[in-house]
C-alpha cells in the first residue's frame, strides 16, 4: 500500500510541467468542490448537498430544478460568500501579524519590507537573518498590538480586534469577495510567472545569478506581490494561523519542490484545509462556533513540528 | 567591438580589478581566450582563480577594467543574454533542495525560455543529452542531496552544457572526479572545444593542465604571472616561484604528454614527501602507473 504510494508519487514526479499541473490540479480542485458542498451543506440550517450543489449551478446561471427561497438565501448570501473568502485567503494567511483589517495591507508591505531590510544589509542576503528579523519584527508589531488593545476605550471594540486577529470569517459577505479575489488572484499570476526565477533562487543567488535571474529586483518584486496578496487575505479573514506555512511544506514533501506546481497547489491545498478547518469550526460546539485560526494553529503547530522531528532533513526552508 | 576586422575574441578581460572592502582580489587582470580555446586558470590557493571566473560571468561586478563578451561589454548585457551564451560550474556544487538531477539539468534551459513559455520536448531533448554526456543518466530521477560529490559536479556540469553555450567557465572540474572521470571529462570538453566551444577552466592537477589545455594563465595573489602554452607556463622555475614546490618537467615516455613530477616543498619544514618519492629511483614505474 505504502510501496504503492510511494511509486506513483515518484511517476507523478517524473512527469512534464504540464501533466503534474493537470493532475495535481484536478485533484486538488474536486477536493475543493467536495469539501466546498459539504462545508455548505452543515449549518443551523440543514440542507442536503444535492439541494447545495443546485442552488450553486443555478447562481452560476444553470437551468436546476426547484429548491426552497430560504435554502437559497442561507446559500447564496451568508455561506458562499464565507467559502470563497477562506479559499481565495487560505494559501496566504498566516505569514504577517499586524493592525486592523484597514491597515493591514500598508502593514503587510511596510512590515515585509522592513523585514526585507534587515536581512539584506551590507548589501548581502541571508536566510537566517530574514527568519530572525520576522520574528524580531512580528514580536515588536505583536507588542504594538497588546497595547492598542489594552487601551481600547469599549469591550465591544476590543471584542471585535480580538475576534479578528484569531482569524474568524463569520458575517463575511460578497464585498469581502469583491475586495480580496482580484488582488489574490492577480498576486497568484504573478507569483506564477515568477516561479521559475525562485526555483533558481533556492539554489542561492550566485547560482541564480548565473543562470541569468536578476536575483534582486525579483526578490524585492516576488516579496511585494507576496505581501499584498497574504494583505488582502488577512484583511479579509483576519489571522488564520499555521495554514501559510503547513501546506506549502507538507505539499513540497510530497509534490516535489518545484514552485511552479507547488504555488498552485498551496492555493488549492490551502482552500480546501481552511474549509475543512471552518466547517469543523462551526459545527463543533454549535450554535458557538471556535475561531479557524484557533483551530488551524491547534492542528497546524503540532503538526508542524512532527514534520520537522521526523523529516528534519526533507523540511526546506520556504 | 570589433577589433582590425577579425572577429572579436570570445573572452577578453581588460585590466580587471575586483575587490571586497580594503582587500584587492583581483588586480589589473588581463586574459584572452578566443574562440575554440581551451584555456586554464591555475595558481595557489586564494590566488583568485574562481573570483576571476565569477567576474568573467557577471556573477561578480569588476570595479575597474572591462570584460568584453564576443565584442560586447559585459556590464551592458542583460543578465539573460550572457547566460544564454555563457555557463559557469561553481567550484562548490549547492545541492540543498530536493530537486532531481533531471530538474536540476532542465534548469539549464531558463535563459533560452520565455516568461511565459515551459520547457518542451526540445528542452528534455537537450538535457537527456547532456546527461549522457557526462555519465549522468542512471541519477535522473535522484534528488541532487543522494549524490555523492564527484557525481553532483557531474550533474552541475550537464546543466551548464544544457546551457549551450558557446563560453564554458569550469571552477576546478575535476576536483570530486576519479582518476577515469577526470579523463573523460577534460576530454568531453577538449571535444567540445575542438567543435568550436570556447573553455576557460581552473585546475589545481598540473599534469592535467599540461595535457588537455591550449594556454594556461599562472595567478599568483589577483595578478597574472605569466601565460602562454603549457611548455612556456610550466617550467620548473615559475612552479617553485608561484607555488614554492620544486618541479621536475619532461616528455612522459608514455603518453608522451607534457608531465610534471613534484618533488617537494621549496624550503622551509614543509612536510616531507615519503620516501620512496624522495629518492627517485623509480621515477619510470611512477611515470608509467598513470
Ligand atoms: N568576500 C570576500 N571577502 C574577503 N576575502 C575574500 C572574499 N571572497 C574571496 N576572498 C579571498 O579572495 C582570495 C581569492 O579567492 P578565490 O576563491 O578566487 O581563490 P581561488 O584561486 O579560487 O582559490 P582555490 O584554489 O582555493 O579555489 C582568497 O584569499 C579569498 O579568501
Ligand atoms: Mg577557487
Amino acid at each position: 500500500m505504502q510501496a504503492v504510494g510511494l511509486t506513483t508519487l515518484r511517476s507523478y514526479r517524473q512527469m512534464g510541467i504540464s501533466a503534474r499541473l493537470a493532475i495535481g490540479g484536478a485533484l486538488l480542485l474536486a477536493l475543493v468542490i467536495v469539501v466546498g458542498l459539504i462545508s455548505l451543506s452543515l449549518g443551523p440550517v440543514d440542507i442536503s448537498v444535492g439541494d447545495v450543489a443546485w442552488i450553486v449551478l443555478s447562481a452560476l446561471g444553470f437551468d436546476t430544478p426547484e429548491f426552497g427561497r430560504t435554502e437559497q438565501l442561507v446559500i447564496e448570501q451568508i455561506r458562499l460568500p464565507r467559502i470563497i473568502v477562506v479559499a481565495i485567503a487560505a494559501g496566504f494567511t498566516g505569514l504577517f501579524f499586524l493592525a486592523l483589517p484597514l491597515f493591514a495591507f500598508a502593514g503587510a508591505i511596510a512590515a515585509a519590507f522592513l523585514v526585507y531590510g534587515i536581512a539584506v544589509v551590507g548589501g548581502h542576503f541571508s536566510m537566517a537573518t530574514l527568519l530572525l528579523a520576522g520574528v524580531a519584527v512580528n514580536a515588536f508589531l505583536g507588542a504594538i498590538v497588546s497595547a492598542i488593545i489594552i487601551f481600547l476605550p469599549d469591550n465591544e471594540l476590543l471584542r471585535e480586534v480580538l475576534f479578528w486577529l484569531a482569524g474568524g470569517l463569520d458575517a463575511r459577505a460578497w464585498e469581502h469577495v469583491r475586495i480580496a479575489t482580484p488582488l489574490i488572484v492577480g498576486s497568484t499570476a504573478v507569483l506564477l510567472l515568477m516561479s521559475r526565477d525562485l526555483n533558481l533562487m533556492m539554489l542561492g543567488d550566485d547560482e541564480a545569478r548565473s543562470m541569468g535571474v536578476r536575483v534582486g529586483v525579483t526578490r524585492v518584486a516576488l516579496l511585494a506581490t507576496a505581501a499584498l496578496a497574504t494583505g488582502a487575505a488577512v484583511a479579509v479573514s483576519g489571522t488564520i494561523a499555521f495554514v501559510g506555512l503547513v501546506i506549502p511544506h507538507v505539499l513540497r514533501l510530497v509534490l516535489g519542490p518545484d514552485n511552479r506546481v507547488l504555488i498552485p497547489m498551496s492555493a488549492l491545498g490551502g482552500a480546501v484545509f481552511v474549509m475543512a478547518a471552518d466547517t469543523v469550526a462551526r459545527m463543533v460546539i454549535e450554535p458557538a462556533e471556535i475561531r479557524v485560526g484557533i483551530l488551524t494553529a491547534f492542528v497546524g503547530a503540532p503538526f508542524f513540528i512532527f514534520l520537522l522531528i521526523k523529516n528534519k532533513r526533507q523540511v526546506y526552508s520556504l | 567591438m570589433t577589433m582590425n576586422g577579425d572577429s572579436p575574441a570570445s573572452v577578453d578581460a581588460r585590466a580587471v580589478s575586483f575587490g571586497v572592502e580594503a582587500k584587492t582580489l583581483l588586480d589589473s587582470v588581463d586574459m584572452r581566450a578566443e574562440r575554440g580555446q581551451f584555456v586554464g586558470l591555475i595558481g595557489p590557493n586564494g590566488a583568485g582563480k574562481s573570483t576571476l571566473l565569477r567576474t568573467l560571468s557577471g556573477v561578480l561586478r569588476n570595479q575597474e577594467g572591462t570584460v568584453w563578451l564576443e565584442g560586447a561589454d559585459l556590464q551592458s548585457m542583460p543578465a539573460r543574454d550572457v547566460a544564454a551564451m555563457l555557463a559557469l560550474v561553481p567550484q562548490i556544487a549547492p545541492y540543498t533542495q530536493g530537486f532531481t538531477a533531471f530538474e536540476l539539468v532542465l534548469m539549464g534551459r531558463y535563459p533560452h525560455l520565455g516568461r511565459f513559455q515551459v520547457e518542451g520536448e526540445t528542452d528534455d531533448r537537450i538535457a537527456k543529452a547532456a546527461m549522457r554526456l557526462t555519465e549522468t543518466e542512471e541519477f535522473e530521477t535522484r534528488t541532487l542531496d543522494t549524490l555523492s560529490g564527484g557525481e553532483r559536479q557531474r550533474v552541475f556540469l550537464a546543466r551548464a552544457l544544457a546551457q549551450q553555450p558557446r563560453i564554458l567557465l569550469l571552477d576546478e572540474p575535476t576536483s570530486n572526479l576519479d582518476v577515469l572521470h577526470q579523463l573523460t571529462i577534460l576530454g568531453l570538453v577538449r571535444k567540445l572545444v575542438d567543435e568550436g566551444l570556447t573553455a576557460i577552466a581552473a585546475i589545481h592537477d598540473l599534469n592535467l593542465a599540461a595535457r588537455y589545455f591550449d594556454r594556461l594563465v599562472l595567478i599568483s595573489e589577483g595578478r597574472v604571472l605569466t601565460e602562454g602554452r603549457p611548455e612556456e607556463v610550466l617550467t620548473p622555475e615559475t612552479i617553485e616561484s608561484a607555488f614554492g614546490v620544486r618541479a621536475a618537467v619532461y616528455r612522459d615516455p608514455v603518453t608522451d604528454a607534457l608531465a610534471i613530477s613534484l618533488i617537494g616543498p621549496a624550503q622551509g619544514d614543509g612536510v616531507a614527501p615519503p620516501d620512496r618519492a624522495a629518492a627517485g629511483q623509480n621515477g619510470m614505474s611512477s611515470a608509467s602507473r598513470r
